[in-house]
C-alpha cells in the first residue's frame, strides 16, 4: 500500500511542469500553515485565532465556511432534480461531479463548523437534545441527513469502481427516493439558513432584512447551483485536460439565466413591497455594498441575455463566476456587513480566520482532484450520445462504465 | 407567578453593592471589569449625567436566546429567570447573535468556552428568596417581586412624580415584555438601551416559518414523487411505443 503511494507520487511529480510544481508547493504551504493554525485554534481557543467579540459573535467562518459553503454546494440538488426527476438527461455527464462537489462541500461545512463551535465535541448534541423552536436545530438535522443522502448518492460510483455489482443494483433502485429526500432536505435547510436571520430584525440592515429571507436564500441557492456547475466543470476540464462539452454549458447557461431572472424579479418585488429602494440611495456603507451585490446579479443577466454571448463558453464561465461571487457577497452582507452598524463592533476577519478557511477550501479541492482521478466521475467518452436509453432508466450509471 | 425585578435608576446611589453581592452569590472572579459587561460579571453599575444605571440580562418573557438554542441549553423557567446549562451548550453562539440586548457573553480566551450571563439567582428564587442584588440593595432601587405588581408600582411612580421620570417603563413591551423593568430620569436611548425594538415576541418571527415545515415536507414529497412517477411512465411508454412500432415495421418488412 505504502509502496504504491510512494511510486504513484514519484511518477506524479516527475510528470509535472514547473508551473504545476510551484502551484503544488503553494498548496502544501497553505496546508502546513493550516495544520499549525488548527492546533492553535483548538489549544488556545477562539480568542487567540479570531477577531470575534461579544459584540460580534459570528464572523468569517460562519459567513464563508458555513453559510456560503452550504449555498455553493446547492448544485447537487438542483441538478439531481433536473436529471433524475424530470429526466433532463443532457446534464447526465456532469451529475456525478456535481454530487461529489456537493458532498465535499457539505463535509467542509461540517468541518468548518467544528472550528467555529466553542464546544466542538458537543456538535452531536442536537441529535438527542431537541429544541424544535430553533431554526439552527432544524438546519443541523437537515445538514446531517443531507450529508448522508449525498454520501449514498455518491456511493454507486465507489461500488462501481470496486465492482460490487449486487449492491450497486440495489443502490440504483434507491436513487429516486434518495434524490427526493435530498431535494426536500435541501429546500428546508437552504431556506432555513435565511430564517436563521429572521430573529434579528433589530440588528440586520433593512436592505437585507425581510420576512422573505428564507425565500431569498432558497432562490439564490437555486441560482448558484447551475453557476457552480459551470464554474466547477470549467475548472475540472482544465485540471484533467478534457475538452468542455459546449452544449451542456450552453444549456446550463440557459437555466442560470431563467433562475437569475426569477431571483431578481422576486428581490425587486420584495424591495418594492417593503419600500426599501430608498435604502440603496442613502450613500451609506450598507447601500454601497447592497448596490455592488446587485450588480453581480444584473450584469450576468445582461451578458447571458445576449444570445451570442450565451453560446460562448468563456462568457458563460465569466457570468457564472460573477453569480457565484454575487451569492457569496450576498451571504457576507447578511452575516457580516449588514450586522456591523447595530453591533457597534468593527469586525474584520483575522489572518488566521482567512488562512484556515483557505486551508479547508484547499483540502476540499485536493480531495475532489484525487477522487476524480481514481473514481469514474467523468464519462470516458465525452461525446457519447446522451440520448442512450439504457442509462435513462438506470440512473447514476454513467454512459460508459469502466 | 412569574417573578421580576424593578430597577428604579433614580433611586440608585451607585454603591455597587449589587455588583459585589452578585459576584459573591455566583462565584464570579474578582478581577471583572466594572465598566462593561463581560463573561466575568453578570451586572454592572454605570453612570451617565448624574444618574446611575445598571446593565444585566433582561430575562425576556419570550426570550430569543431560548428559542434559537439548537440544543435547548437555555431555558425560561416558570419563575421568570432565563437559565443556562453549560454541559448541553455546543458553543454556536446563536444566542449571542439573537439577543436583542446583546447580553450573553463568551469566554473568548478559554480553549473550552461557555456562555455567561445573569441567571437571576434562580436557585434563590426557587427557594422563595429575592435575587442577591435585590436583597442587598440599600435604597430599594432594585426591587424583586411579581411582575404585575412591580409594573403597577412603576406606573404609579411615574404618575405621582411625572417630572422625575421618563414616561416609560422599559421592558414592559420591548420584544414582548421582559422580567426586568426599568425606570429612568433620562431617556433610555441615552443610557444605551435600544428603544426601537419591535414589540413582537422575537421567537414568533422564526416560529411562523418553522411551523410550515411539516407542510412543506409532505406537499413536497407528494409533488416530487408524482413528478418522477409521471416522467418515468412517459419515458417507458415512449420506449414501448418505439419497440412496438419497430416490431410492426419488421412484420411489415417480412410480409412484403
Ligand atoms: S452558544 Fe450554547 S447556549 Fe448559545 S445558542 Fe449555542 S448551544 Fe445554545
Amino acid at each position: 500500500m505504502f509502496q504504491t503511494v510512494v511510486s504513484f507520487l514519484r511518477t506524479e511529480i516527475r510528470g509535472m511542469s514547473t508551473f504545476r510544481k510551484i502551484r503544488w508547493i503553494i498548496y502544501l504551504l497553505i496546508i502546513i500553515q493550516g495544520i499549525y493554525l488548527t492546533i492553535v485554534r483548538f489549544t488556545k481557543g477562539l480568542g487567540a485565532t479570531t477577531n470575534l467579540s461579544d459584540e460580534f459573535p459570528w464572523g468569517f467562518w460562519i459567513a464563508f465556511d458555513v453559510v456560503s459553503g452550504v449555498a455553493l454546494a446547492a448544485g447537487g440538488f438542483t441538478l439531481c432534480f433536473l436529471v433524475y426527476l424530470i429526466g433532463y438527461h443532457k446534464f447526465h455527464s456532469v451529475v456525478r461531479a456535481t454530487v461529489l462537489t456537493a458532498f465535499l462541500g457539505y463535509a467542509l461545512v461540517a468541518v468548518g463548523l467544528l472550528y467555529d463551535l466553542g464546544k466542538y465535541y458537543n456538535v452531536w448534541h442536537p441529535v438527542i437534545m431537541w429544541n424544535h423552536h430553533s431554526v439552527m436545530f432544524e438546519v443541523a438535522w437537515c445538514v446531517m441527513l443531507y450529508l448522508t443522502v449525498l454520501f449514498l448518492e455518491f456511493l454507486p460510483v465507489v461500488l462501481e469502481k470496486f465492482k460490487f455489482h449486487r449492491l450497486l443494483k440495489f443502490m440504483q433502485r434507491a436513487t429516486i427516493p434518495l434524490v427526493i429526500a435530498g431535494i426536500l432536505l435541501s429546500t428546508l435547510h437552504q431556506s432555513s439558513l435565511g430564517s436563521v436571520f429572521l430573529i434579528v430584525p433589530e440588528k440586520l440592515h433593512p436592505i437585507w432584512y425581510t420576512p422573505m429571507l428564507p425565500l431569498m436564500f432558497y432562490l439564490s441557492a437555486i441560482v448558484v447551483g447551475p453557476a457552480m456547475v459551470i464554474v466547477e466543470s470549467t475548472f475540472s476540464a482544465k485540471a484533467f485536460h478534457r475538452s468542455l462539452e459546449k452544449p451542456v454549458l450552453v444549456e446550463l447557461a440557459g437555466f442560470l439565466l431563467i433562475a437569475l431572472i426569477i431571483y431578481i424579479g422576486v428581490k425587486l418585488q420584495d424591495f418594492y413591497i417593503r419600500d426599501a429602494f430608498k435604502e440603496f440611495f442613502t450613500g451609506s456603507f450598507e447601500s454601497i455594498h447592497g448596490l455592488l451585490e446587485m450588480t453581480f446579479f444584473i450584469v450576468p443577466v445582461i451578458l447571458l441575455g445576449l444570445k451570442k454571448l450565451r453560446q460562448n463558453p468563456r462568457w458563460i464561465f465569466f457570468s457564472a463566476f460573477l453569480v457565484v461571487v454575487g451569492v457569496v457577497y450576498n451571504r457576507f452582507n447578511v452575516c457580516w456587513i449588514g450586522m456591523l452598524r447595530q453591533s457597534n463592533a468593527n469586525y474584520y476577519p483575522s489572518y488566521s480566520e482567512i488562512a484556515i478557511s483557505l486551508f479547508l477550501v484547499t483540502i476540499g479541492t485536493m480531495a475532489f482532484y484525487f477522487i476524480a482521478r481514481f473514481f469514474p466521475i467523468f464519462p470516458e467518452h465525452e461525446h457519447e450520445e446522451t440520448t442512450n436509453h439504457e442509462h435513462q432508466t438506470v440512473p447514476l450509471k454513467m454512459v460508459e462504465t469502466t | 407567578m412569574s417573578k421580576a425585578l424593578l430597577l428604579d435608576f433614580t433611586r440608585c446611589v451607585g454603591c455597587q453593592a449589587c455588583e459585589e453581592y452578585c459576584a459573591k452569590e455566583n462565584n464570579l472572579p474578582s478581577d471583572a471589569p466594572d465598566d462593561k459587561l463581560n463573561y466575568k460579571n453578570f451586572t454592572v453599575v454605570l453612570k451617565r449625567n448624574h444618574q446611575y444605571f445598571r446593565k444585566m440580562c433582561m430575562h425576556c418573557l419570550h426570550p430569543a436566546c431560548v428559542s434559537v438554542c439548537p440544543v435547548a441549553a437555555l431555558e425560561k423557567t416558570e419563575n421568570g429567570p432565563v437559565i443556562y446549562y453549560p454541559s448541553k451548550c455546543m458553543g454556536c453562539r446563536y444566542c449571542m447573535m439573537a439577543c436583542p440586548f446583546q447580553i450573553p457573553k463568551y469566554e473568548w480566551d478559554k480553549p473550552i468556552p461557555v456562555i455567561r450571563k445573569c441567571i437571576m439567582c434562580h436557585q434563590r428564587v426557587k427557594e422563595g428568596l429575592p435575587t442577591a442584588c435585590a436583597w442587598v440593595c440599600p435604597t430599594g432601587a432594585c426591587r424583586f417581586g411579581d411582575r404585575e405588581y412591580l409594573l403597577e408600582i412603576a406606573h404609579k411612580r411615574i404618575l405621582t412624580f411625572p417630572n422625575r421620570y421618563v414616561h416609560k417603563v422599559y421592558g414592559e413591551t420591548e420584544v414582548g415584555g421582559t422580567s426586568v423593568l426599568m425606570l429612568s430620569s433620562i431617556p433610555f436611548e441615552e443610557l444605551g438601551f435600544r428603544t426601537d425594538l419591535p414589540e413582537v415576541e422575537l421567537p414568533e418571527l422564526t416560529g411562523t416559518v418553522l411551523r410550515r415545515i411539516p407542510n412543506v415536507v409532505i406537499t413536497g414529497a407528494i409533488l416530487l414523487g408524482g413528478i418522477s412517477w409521471l416522467v418515468n411512465r412517459r419515458m417507458s411508454l415512449e420506449q414501448e411505443h418505439k419497440e412496438t412500432s419497430r416490431s410492426e415495421k419488421r412484420k411489415k418488412d417480412k410480409d412484403s
